[in-house]
């Protein structure tokens, strides 16, 4: 069966007609039936995947996951795995015995018997062995589609659940999107010349610029005005996650740093034709307010690393936590990769937090891990996805800062504020 | 008896009453897969049930979770017995073909724009044919 209006190589069409079993051929009808609906006349051949199936959400999850086992389905490419709901490293969680920590065990394991990559990470762009400019690869968790279209110039739609497994297995993404050349074109400015020079150097800025823009440019494409050519991937990281949860943001330009985003002219089909959103610290402190719940005041936890701390952000935690300890009571949880931790495990930093009292989990993430799911009270982050998403899951009230005035806050045991970072905002 | 054309995003058969949502609904987070439940503090229709009803809606709020969560309500007996959208998305077409793949359940998937979306909402009852042709019986 070769839908009209999308044409099919030879490879696609024997995958389709059952040659190489059951399993691959629903998911070359899964990929067929999506192009069909995303009006795309052909298939493109992808190079990686990050997958967001692995991630528990019902038994249908573990029966898809079992049927393309059984099915004889692999990976056409690399496919890596994104965090679990549980971490497999932590043999202590607490409600290990619960049928959703059970089933998102299970299904963990079986994305691992498929020949997933088990990186379990949000932040698989840390690890080494990254995409190129130009590869066409299928991502879904949201923070990772965002960081890759816009920093590292592969090209990804964001793609939902089995739909995900379906184009890893089959090797093939529908060719539409975010995958061609006009679907990566900005159609939304964002003017940050209002914006105080030395605010634009602090980890907070990127945080609340990614919340604003998300909510301006809802699922287009905004071509940020400046951004510093040494601005790190960090705070890029940073607006990535936060234009995706704020938004819908798949996709985003940084003139100056991103490498599509030579100049404007490069990156529009049109530049008298663009929409213009101007940002003011007005804006900037609204989206400090949206990300922030509760009033400063005695804290629960403090929690870092959504998404996943990196490297380089450890390193400037230690020396903040230096020959100090987190207050008794409070939980300082930073989430990371396996991979992540392993290298500050050389350093000696691990050993070095743990002594101050951090917490350090991997697999998972603190905003849904059923580990911190009896955490209640005010917790401060310096994570804006965390604050947008962790009041939900988690009924906890929280308060937004920089990594420094979490840190302070983690030792003192209540909100501690930086004002010379807040200047000019309320 | 009229009858609307429909695009079709996954093919099936069904005959049940119309459940209209005035609001776009998100099928992670915003209901429960195991009752059929609307979940969703914002959504104006908030503990109606989509349970076994024709979901006539204008989109579905997107996710990347969408999937699991129709496939998930489809295999537990809660999820609609039809989805008509006027704007069609690829997340819920891929967890109805997903739950007829593992569960031999059928949840036709469709998308119906302008003024036979209106008649469609405002019907009572409507019966789902194999080719998109889509029967107001009431």
């Amino acid at each position: 069966m070769t839908p009209p209006g999308l044409s099919l190589n030879e490879a696609c069409r024997a995958m389709l007609d059952g040659g190489r079993g059951p399993a691959v051929k629903f998911a070359m009808e899964l990929v067929v039936r999506a192009a069909r609906v995303m009006g795309a006349t052909k298939l493109v051949p992808v190079t990686f995947a990050h997958i967001d199936a692995c991630f528990y959400a019902g038994q249908a999850h573990v029966d898809f996951a079992r049927f393309m086992l059984d099915g004889g389905a692999s990976f056409a490419v690399p496919a890596w795995t994104n965090n679990g709901l549980v971490s497999l490293a932590d043999e202590t969680v607490r409600d290990a015995d619960t049928e959703m920590a059970r089933g998102a065990k299970e299904l963990m394991l079986l994305y691992k018997e498929l020949g997933c990559k088990p990186v379990w990470t949000c932040a698989p762009y840390q690890l080494p062995g990254r995409p190129r400019l130009g590869d066409h690869i299928v991502v879904g968790e949201s923070n990772a589609v965002s960081f890759y279209n816009a920093v590292i110039g592969a090209r990804t739609n964001k793609y939902g659940d089995y739909l995900d497994v379906a184009c890893a297995v089959t090797g093939y993404a529908p060719f539409a999107g975010l995958h061609t050349d006009d679907g990566r074109k900005a159609t939304l400015l964002i003017d940050t010349s209002a914006i105080p020079a030395d605010l634009k150097r602090q980890d907070i800025y990127f945080h609340l610029l990614g919340t604003v823009m998300g909510e301006r440019a809802g699922h287009a494409v905004p071509a940020i005005d400046d951004i510093a050519p040494d601005t790190d991937e960090d705070a890029l990281k940073a607006i990535s996650a936060a234009a995706a949860a704020a938004g819908g943001v798949e996709h985003w330009h940084g003139i100056g740093r991103t490498p599509e985003a030579l100049d404007l002219a490069s990156i529009t089909v049109d530049c008298n034709q663009l929409r213009v959103e101007t940002i003011t610290l007005d804006d900037l402190s609204l989206a400090r307010q949206q990300l922030t719940s509760a009033t400063d005041g005695p804290v629960s936890m403090v929690a870092l690393g959504t998404p996943h701390f990196s490297f380089t952000e450890f390193a400037a935690l230690v020396p903040l936590l230096a020959g100090r300890k987190v207050r008794n009571g409070v939980k300082l949880s930073i989430s990371t990769s396996r991979h992540v931790r392993d290298l500050i495990v050389e350093k000696g930093w691990l050993a070095e937090l743990e002594r101050a009292g951090a917490d350090i989990m991997v697999d998972t993430c603190s905003y849904f891990s059923p580990a911190v799911r009896g955490c209640k009270g005010r917790v401060m982050t310096n994570a804006a996805k965390w604050a947008w998403y962790a009041p939900g899951q988690l009924g906890v009230e929280v308060c937004f800062g920089s990594l420094h005035e979490c840190a302070e806050t983690a030792v003192r045991g209540a909100v501690w504020r930086d004002p010379e970072i807040w200047k000019g905002m309320s | 008896m009229t009858t609307v054309s429909a695009r079709i995003l996954f093919a099936g058969e069904a005959e049940a009453d119309v459940l209209r949502l005035d609001e776009p609904l998100s099928f992670w987070g915003g209901f429960d897969p195991l009752t059929g439940a609307i979940l969703d503090n914002n959504h104006p229709q908030k503990g109606l049930h989509l349970s076994r009803k024709a979901l006539v809606m204008p989109a579905t709020r997107g996710s990347g979770g969408t999937p699991g969560g129709v496939a998930e309500a489809i295999r537990n007996g809660s999820g609609p017995a039809a989805i008509i959208m006027r704007e069609g998305d690829v997340n819920v077409m891929v967890g109805a073909a997903v739950a007829q793949q593992l569960y031999n359940l059928s949840c036709p998937v469709l998308e119906v724009s302008g003024q036979g979306y209106d008649a469609i909402a405002s019907a009572h009852r409507v019966r789902i044919h194999n080719d998109g042709q889509i029967e107001l019986v009431s």
